[in-house]
């Protein structure tokens, strides 16, 4: 077998492409999502710019070969500066005939399709309702069809080291792998190393792992079957160190960063769910941060133990999905009227109820802003991108502490398991978010004597005095009972109640004055359209305007991540432009919102299918909506 | 170094918010045995936490000078949780009702005890919903006539000990009302204790469940109906001592003369037995109030506190290198630099 990492071969032409979308997919037990992380470490390792979309079932092993338990994972590659993981893949590796099956139709018209050409036996064309074998009646024409043998060649590969033939049948992903990073030209060093430290515990699963991917990659080089190797160059950047991010893991060393900046103890109370866990894995881990995580007993734990831990002085985080937002509503309601700085981060999924666990909406928005009893409203921040994760957890802390309010954070299932190469920021650089304590009375009764009146609010901020346990003569009592203005104590007087729901409502407006003004990029001065977005759906509205655009039409955008309270001049930007779009993973949220709020005919584009716009869907749209005579701004100015 | 404590009076753990229960109310021989306690701990006022949900007893933080939490139905457990794994120098209480401790955050309970977090539980029992005014509560027996229960409930009763020690709890104890030096007794036990303490009181409503203990706890029958535990003692009570408690295997626990069967067959006490079967079979012992009713500490043992243990994982994380750093943290997946 040829050592290819030191392999040289023959020279063979090699093609240029600026981009390519590669899609693996195969049963959930074949490891898609570890192969196309690999080969997403890789790309990134190369230079190039990326983003990626992991599309994998609820159940952790549907029954092998069939529709249900298809995993598949997209990655998109370029010399250029990408914001979507790619509509159509030109590329589809599909392990099985389910993965084909399932899959096929998302490839692009003429594009590669790779085989695994053992898998389309009788019984696995039958668990995936093929009556026919799709690799012999012509229903592919449409597309390059490789039929590559995977299982057999990797099972010779690994023959030699004596490996059972069932295991050794599961390095077949590292074949595929291997197979496409020849394809791709992808520098192989950094696998064959990851394989060697991953598996450096079990030898044989090390040498079989190694050996499939080897094999892939001669096959690739020697087997005639592809007319040459394709190479995508690094994507020009800014200088810096780079990694590449997931959205849940920059959300918690967003957390740890904030802990840090603030000088507060990081504390989070939560329960599992999907697609929120990893956060309460990653945040575990980091114990020499002095970080407190709690598994609680339910949704409600988790957040009443945040609460605790912030009344205590900590930064307290919960952290869920869709149905613990709606199980923690009434926490919240008390943080709301505790003033207490409190992180609630919703990853949201597709709902309602269990809805899709794992598969991308963002149809929280509404919940975020009204899913509580009364009068209790809340700063939300939504991260638009995987490495945003990390500065709108930032945000979200500064909004919190300087605020003394719950802040709710919106990040997706798309965000928090996609990935995209970040520039590192310097830690110096990171905002100073320290807060100080009570630790005097700040207020003389009639009688002269010097008291501790928890609800005395800083004039500019609105925000409380906040004296922790532990300080000596500022002992309070307070509680979700309504509070007499300035002292704390229970109070059933009318004029005080409205008061108080006047003052919560003017300390979450007034962050309007704290915040950045909505930035407007594309024809902004004669712009047809205005596309206004949040969250998840930033890159492929990136996309779609640039693509509108060079065909001539005038297309603005501007995203939001402060959505309570709105950038102070956002009403008068939408009014600026003809039309309004809102592109949405959910029915028209964010539209139904603008609308209330400034009197706009913004316009909604939906997507309830859990999985992200494409640019070209969004493309499609704002010509559309441009060609539409029915929507505008004119009538109602 | 030993830090001193200033001395206080009970009058330095009285808030200046007036009490707000009904006139009669055994929330406030309950307030006053806390009230007394507190000075004699050797803690100070700003150190200590009471934090509560909802219901009559919840309003108790509003009462003593200290810090406190008034949040909201059940959960106090679970704020209390967060608050002393964040901050084990405090000591923290939780008041708790049978409405909010055993339905609506019974969950919370039973994982706050068998966590051992370190927080001390009082639990007002009175066997109904005082501030909701008079619905039957899961500690009512069955057939209570109430507003909601006109023709009497069909509810089985939690025997509030039995879950306690059915959730592995460290510490669990019951006292009552009507006697203030047990009742201070045993909530110093329950301070003491290292973990989460659970103390049942016996509570009388006196606006919506009057007399509800008074056939165990009223002064004149307390010796023949009150059974006390006391640690390496027999269990014995009545007059003279004349009756005890035995265990057998066909009848588990139950109460024999102790002339019948001698001294030297009665149940010894022993709270810090590790097995929890023979405070769980004491727990058992009476049905209701109105049969012989044990009191004090059923249980006592030592177990890895929660907090305590959240420390040292930190302190174990920290020790080869020191705390995290932001920038390692940052550069800790694989990276590669553009020039």
């Amino acid at each position: 077998m040829p050592d290819i990492a030191e392999h040289t071969g023959p020279e063979v032409a090699t093609e240029r492409l600026d981009r390519v979308v590669i899609r693996f997919a195969g049963d959930s037990g074949d490891g898609m999502q570890l192969t196309g992380d690999r080969f997403t470490d890789a790309s990134a390792l190369f230079g190039n710019d990326l983003a990626t979309l992991p599309d994998f079932p609820a159940e952790i092993r549907a029954p092998a070969g069939t529709l249900a338990g298809v995993s598949a994972f997209q990655v998109h590659i370029s010399d250029h500066d990408i914001t979507t993981p790619g509509d159509a893949p030109n590329v589809l590796v599909a392990m099985n005939p389910a993965a084909l099956r399932n899959e096929v139709s998302r490839l692009e018209g003429g594009g590669t399709l790779i085989v695994n050409e053992d898998a389309f036996g009788e019984r696995n064309l039958t668990k995936a309702g093929y009556t026919a074998n799709p690799l012999d009646d012509g229903s592919l024409d449409g597309y390059t069809l490789y039929r590559v043998p995977m299982s057999s060649l990797t099972l010779r590969a690994v023959e030699e080291l004596g490996v059972k033939p069932r295991d050794a049948e599961r390095s077949k992903n590292l074949f595929a792998l291997g197979l496409v990073s020849w394809m791709y030209t992808r520098p192989v060093e950094e696998t064959l190393r990851w394989i060697e430290t991953k598996f450096s515990q079990k030898p044989q699963v090390r040498d079989a792992n190694l050996a499939a991917f080897k094999a892939g990659h001669a096959f690739g080089e020697t087997a005639e079957l592809f007319d040459h190797p394709y190479a995508v160059d690094p994507a020009p950047r800014r200088p810096g160190t780079y990694t590449n991010i997931t959205g849940n893991t920059a959300l918690t060393w967003g957390l740890l960063a904030a802990s840090q900046c603030s000088h507060l103890p990081l504390f989070l109370g939560s329960y599992p769910i999907t697609p929120a866990s990893d956060i309460l894995h990653e945040l575990s881990k980091h114990k020499r941060f002095g970080v407190r995580t709690l598994q609680a007993e339910d949704e409600i734990a988790g957040i009443g133990a945040a609460i605790g831990a912030a009344y205590g002085g900590s930064l307290g985080v919960t952290t869920t999905s869709g149905p613990g937002m709606a199980l923690k509503a009434e926490a919240m309601g008390l943080a709301v009227s505790l003033e207490l700085p409190l992180l609630i981060v919703d990853i949201q999924r597709g709902g309602p109820s269990t809805g899709l666990p794992t598969k991308t909406e963002a149809a929280d928005l509404l919940t975020a802003y009204y899913g509580r009893h009364g009068e209790s409203p809340l700063p939300i921040v939504a991260a638009y991108s995987p490495s945003d994760c990390f500065w709108a957890a930032l945000e979200a802390a500064r909004i919190a502490i300087k605020y003394r309010t719950p802040v709710i954070l919106l990040s997706d299932g798309y965000l928090a398991n996609g990935s995209e190469p970040w520039l590192l920021p310097a830690v110096k650089d990171l905002p100073d978010l320290s807060t100080t304590f009570a630790t005097s009375p700040n207020h003389t009764t009639e009688s002269g004597e010097e008291v501790f009146w928890p609800y005395l609010r800083d004039p500019d901020t609105l925000a409380r005095a906040w004296a922790l346990p532990g300080t000596p003569g500022l002992m309070h009592r307070i509680g979700g009972l309504e509070k007499e203005d300035g002292s704390g104590n229970i109070s059933y007087d009318a004029e005080n109640h409205a008061r108080m729901v006047h003052l919560r409502a003017a300390k979450i407006a007034g962050i309007a004055a704290d915040i950045p003004e909505v930035m407007v990029s594309g024809d902004v001065e004669d712009a047809e359209v205005l596309i206004v977005g949040w969250g998840s759906t930033w890159g492929a509205i990136d996309g779609a305007v640039n693509r509108v655009r060079n065909q001539g039409r005038r297309v603005a955008s501007t995203h939001l991540t402060h959505l309570n309270p709105f950038p102070r001049n956002l009403g008068e930007v939408l009014r600026r432009y003809p039309k309004v779009l809102v592109p949405e993973m959910n029915l028209g949220q964010l539209s139904r919102l603008l609308r209330a709020e400034f009197l706009v005919d913004a316009g909604s584009v939906t997507n309830m299918r859990g999985v992200p716009f494409t640019a070209g869907e969004l493309e499609e749209a704002i010509l559309d909506y441009l060609s539409s005579p029915r929507h505008g701004n004119e009538g109602i100015r | 170094m030993t830090e001193l404590i200033p001395v206080t009076s009970r009058k330095d753990w009285m808030s200046d918010q007036e009490v707000r229960w009904c006139p009669g109310c055994g929330d406030y021989s309950i307030l006053a045995a806390v009230q007394l306690l507190m000075p004699d701990l050797g803690i100070t006022r700003e150190d200590t936490v009471f934090v509560s949900g909802i219901g009559c007893a919840a309003r108790f933080p509003y009462y003593i000078n200290t810090y406190g939490l008034h949040s909201i139905h059940g959960r106090a457990p679970a704020i209390a949780t967060g608050l002393a794994m964040s901050r084990p120098d405090l000591h923290v209480f939780v008041v708790t009702g049978d409405g909010d401790a055993l339905s609506i955050g019974g969950n919370h309970l039973i994982h706050a005890l068998r966590r051992n977090i370190n927080i001390t539980i009082l639990m007002f029992n009175n066997q109904i919903y005082g501030l909701t005014k008079g619905q039957y509560s899961p500690t009512s027996e069955l057939g209570k006539v109430t507003k909601s229960t006109p023709f009497g409930s069909l509810d089985h009763p939690f025997n509030p000990l039995s879950l306690a020690i059915g959730a592995e709890a460290s510490f669990v104890a019951r006292t009552h009302d009507m006697d203030r030096a047990h009742m201070l007794e045993t909530f110093r036990r329950a301070y003491e204790h290292q973990g989460a303490s659970f103390v049942e009181v016996f509570q009388n409503c006196n606006v919506f469940n009057d007399h509800a203990f008074e056939g165990v706890t009223a002064k004149a029958v307390r010796e023949e109906m009150l059974i006390p535990l006391r640690h390496g003692e027999p269990v014995r009570f009545g007059t003279d001592g004349g009756k005890g408690v035995v265990i057998d295997a066909q009848r588990g626990a139950h109460i024999v003369d102790v002339d019948a069967v001698g001294l030297d067959t009665l149940l010894v006490h022993d709270e810090a037995r590790t097995d929890p079967s023979v405070s769980f079979m004491l727990s058992r012992l009476a049905r209701g109030p109105y049969e012989p009713t044990p009191i004090g500490v059923f249980r006592a043992v030592d177990r890895l506190e929660y907090s305590a243990e959240v420390s040292r994982q930190i302190a174990e994380a920290q020790a080869p290198a020191g705390p995290g750093r932001l920038e390692d943290l940052l550069h800790s997946g694989t990276t590669w630099t553009v020039d």
